[in-house]
């Protein structure tokens, strides 16, 4: 019999990733290729979407040939993706109308800070559970209508559509201008603050207040059930799943029952705790956003803190300072000195996301000595990626009834054995890596293998899931608590750098 | 203390000299710049052409600096690089194969592991990157020495140590297996490190061919090991397909 697999696609802020899986969760083909990063201003991130749909036909038939398979072997596509970038589009050409602004970007800033003010952070949180921050994408529709002439007029007339990266390469994937599917699933609109997270809508006074007409929203759609046949790249293959890449991690951990949580470590850090089919509200600074939902089950919520910066960290002192060649070199770097000499860093390159939310941060470098070499400075970095974690996993655990007992992890960075001890000695709990570190892609694998029937049910993948690497806490207390006050204060130095223009 | 090579320091400056500008170079040009007599500068350049730091155009006849001189600086892999490049390949493995897999490069004339998966069956098990295994009685290592990513000659000098009566003490012995593994591509360890114990390995390729590190499967040696005590084919087969996919992300050609 002729051996079948999914085919996982992971677009990423920085790659665009192709994997097919077996029926055990196991990788068999990897295909990858990386997009450039666009920063025209300060604050600004950009990509090019026609870039990664580029990036997509190529990574496909890579996968395909690099483990000898054929398109007629693959039992469906599916799709995660960086959330909450933003695209828009031509109806009828299909060109993008601007570059895509990335979750990353700050140049909503002046307006969120206006949000917040008035009509206030309540009235979001009412309508779709998320506080104003330049992380999401109404903004960013709000930012495009207003800098480019007549978009907003073109709009109106419906010759535009808007879509986080999955909607677009969906639309693309089943036939573009020429019928293509415009669609989203329900974590990815959860991301929008356009979305009405009881009922999975888009939201009227959402719409209304960003001047967002319908027209150009794709279909919400659940996680996971066939959404159509791709028409190019794999024709005649089922697309059945797209989520949200940190949400994909959730579920390639098989996170599926209320308390267990994840962390996926890449260019920026995400937990992710599932709480069941209630709707949790955060009381410390995380985000109550959709988990998952599986074909027409309940909605499945999750309370996340995301963290903007961490390998992000890495990748700008490999390519911006050059300090290292590789980002894994970070670790021989940092190996090479016993502590961090006194010197902190606080990447708040977009600000600081969870649990603080202050998008006025910028990022710090303090505790600078002659005695500070490079050395110390990659500690920092990577202790920077270790105390944001504390921060999240200490709102997580006011807000949540049960304290977390281990730190399941995956991502790139989880490579990184000096990071992953660094985390466990500041969370004083094990780490715990799974055998498939490519968390994401196994997650958006398994939900479309479950709604196209290659996998029966959760409890198959449940077993599928292996202690492949694990850290136990080995710091001093007293040391630990010391360095956590210390990590505090260098926080509150990179807050209320930016400061709103004059007269305002 | 001797003094200067003055051939070396020669050498130094007309690859120096070749570096400092876009333009190839004549004979007369390198040797009238260095005021150096003619036949010096061309058996110095004669001498770098043959280690390919030096490349001369047929056409011209005049000089530039080698292909192998540009990568001479890159050809270096960091072994948290290496690991970063393989986890996803290991992981697959030790899903395939139900062992644990460990990754070794070598270091000071033992193995350094770099990587450490645990067998999949969520027993207690304790991560050993940074342990140091001997060269001589572990498969890692005997693969490391078989492809020349470490020089055997110090091992052979000096009695290694026994830890079973099977581990292979006699440098004559040793270098049978060693022949043994560059034949076949892979080599085995059954019982040689620790009684009931066995491994299997083999060579990672960086670019240009060269074995940067090797990635093994061990465990129990009834687990490991047919009846007759040789390693499963199967076992072998999932290995050496690892190990491929790991060079070929790496650069090596396919070999």
């Amino acid at each position: 019999m002729v051996e079948r697999y999914v085919m996982s696609i992971d677009q990423g802020t920085t790659s665009t990733r192709c994997i097919l899986f077996d029926h055990g969760g196991r990788l068999v083909s990897v295909a990858q290729r990386e997009h450039q990063q666009h920063f025209p201003r300060p604050g600004w991130v950009e990509h090019d979407a026609v870039e990664i749909w580029r990036n997509l036909q190529r990574v496909v038939p890579e996968a395909l040939s690099n483990a000898s398979v054929d398109a007629a072997q693959i039992s469906a596509i599916g799709i995660a993706n960086q959330r909450e970038t933003t695209v828009l589009w031509d109806r009828r050409t299909g060109v993008p109308l601007s570059r895509a602004i990335v979750w990353q970007d700050t140049r909503t800033a002046p307006l969120v800070e206006d949000l917040r003010k008035q009509p206030g952070d309540a009235f979001f949180l009412d309508h779709c559970c998320l506080p104003p921050s330049t992380y999401f994408s109404a903004p960013r529709i709000r930012w495009l209508f207003d800098n480019i002439d007549g978009l907003e007029r073109r709009a109106r007339d419906g010759e535009v559509l808007f879509g986080t990266i999955e909607s677009w390469l969906i639309w693309n994937l089943t036939g573009g201008a020429d019928g293509g599917l415009h669609i989203t699933d329900a974590t990815n609109a959860s991301r929008t603050m356009l979305m009405d997270i009881r009922t999975l809508t888009w939201d009227e006074a959402l719409m209304d207040f960003f001047g967002v007409p319908r027209s150009m929203l794709p279909a919400i759609r659940s996680s996971a059930e066939t959404y159509g046949e791709a028409r190019s790249v794999l024709p005649g293959v089922s697309i059945t799943a797209a989520l949200g890449d940190q949400q994909a991690a959730l579920f390639g951990q098989t996170c599926f029952s209320p308390g267990e949580a994840k962390c996926t470590y890449g260019t920026g850090s995400f937990l992710v705790m599932n709480t069941g089919t209630d709707l949790v509200r955060s009381r410390h600074g995380l985000l109550t956003t959709v988990a998952y939902k599986i074909g027409d089950q309940p909605t499945v919520y999750a309370l996340e803190g995301p963290i903007a910066v961490t390998g992000s960290l890495v990748q700008w002192f490999r390519d911006r300072l050059g300090l290292i060649h590789s980002a894994p070199e970070i670790e021989t770097l940092a190996r090479t000195v016993e502590d961090n000499g006194g010197c902190y860093i606080v990447p708040a390159f977009s600000g600081l996301f969870a649990p603080h939310w202050r998008s006025d941060a910028r990022g710090v470098i303090v505790g600078l000595t002659s005695y500070i070499t490079k050395g110390h400075l990659a500690r920092a970095v990577l202790e920077a990626t270790g105390w944001q974690t504390r921060e999240v996993v200490d709102a997580m655990n006011a807000d949540s009834a049960l304290a977390l007992k281990q730190l399941k992890v995956d991502g790139g960075m989880t490579s990184d054995h000096l990071l992953m001890q660094i985390l466990s000695d500041v969370l004083d709990v094990p780490v715990v890596r799974p055998l498939v570190h490519e968390t994401v892609s196994l997650g958006a694998a398994y939900a479309a293998g479950l709604a196209a029937g290659y996998w029966p049910d959760l409890q198959i993948l449940r077993r599928n899931w292996h202690r492949a690497a694990q850290w136990l806490p080995d710091m001093d207390p007293e040391r630990r608590e010391g360095e956590y006050a210390s990590w505090k204060r260098a926080v509150e130095r990179s807050l209320g750098w930016i400061q709103p223009p004059e007269g305002s | 203390m001797a003094g200067p090579v003055q051939s070396i320091e020669r050498a130094a400056a007309i690859l120096r000299l070749l570096a400092g500008g876009p333009r190839r170079l004549g004979l007369g040009e390198v040797a009238s710049s260095l005021g150096l007599a003619k036949g010096t500068a061309h058996g110095i350049l004669r001498t770098l052409q043959h280690v390919d730091f030096v490349e001369q155009d047929p056409a011209t006849g005049k000089y530039q600096l080698g292909a192998a001189l540009l990568h001479l600086g890159t050809s270096y892999l960091d072994v948290n690089d290496l690991r970063s490049r393989s986890i996803n390949w290991a992981d697959a493995l030790a899903a395939r194969s139900g062992e644990s897999v460990r990754l070794g490069t070598p270091l000071e004339g033992k193995v350094l592991v770099i990587h450490h998966v645990f067998r999949p069956d969520d027993t207690l098990q304790t991560l050993d990157v940074g342990a140091l295994l001997p060269l001589h009685a572990s498969s890692l290592g005997k693969v490391l020495l078989a492809f020349g990513a470490t020089p055997s000659g110090p091992l052979m000098e000096t009695a290694p140590e026994a830890y079973t009566r099977h581990t292979l003490v006699h440098p004559d012995d040793l270098n049978r297996a060693l022949g043994e593994i560059r034949e076949l591509g892979w080599g085995a360890e059954v019982q040689e490190m620790s009684m009931g114990e066995a491994g299997i390995a083999a060579p990672i390729r960086g670019q240009g061919g060269l074995v940067v590190g090797a990635i093994g499967v061990s465990g129990a040696v009834e687990r490991i090991c047919e009846a007759k005590g040789r390693p499963q084919p199967a076992l072998i087969t999932v290995l050496r397909e690892t190990a491929r996919a790991i060079s070929r992300d790496l650069g090596a050609a396919r070999w």
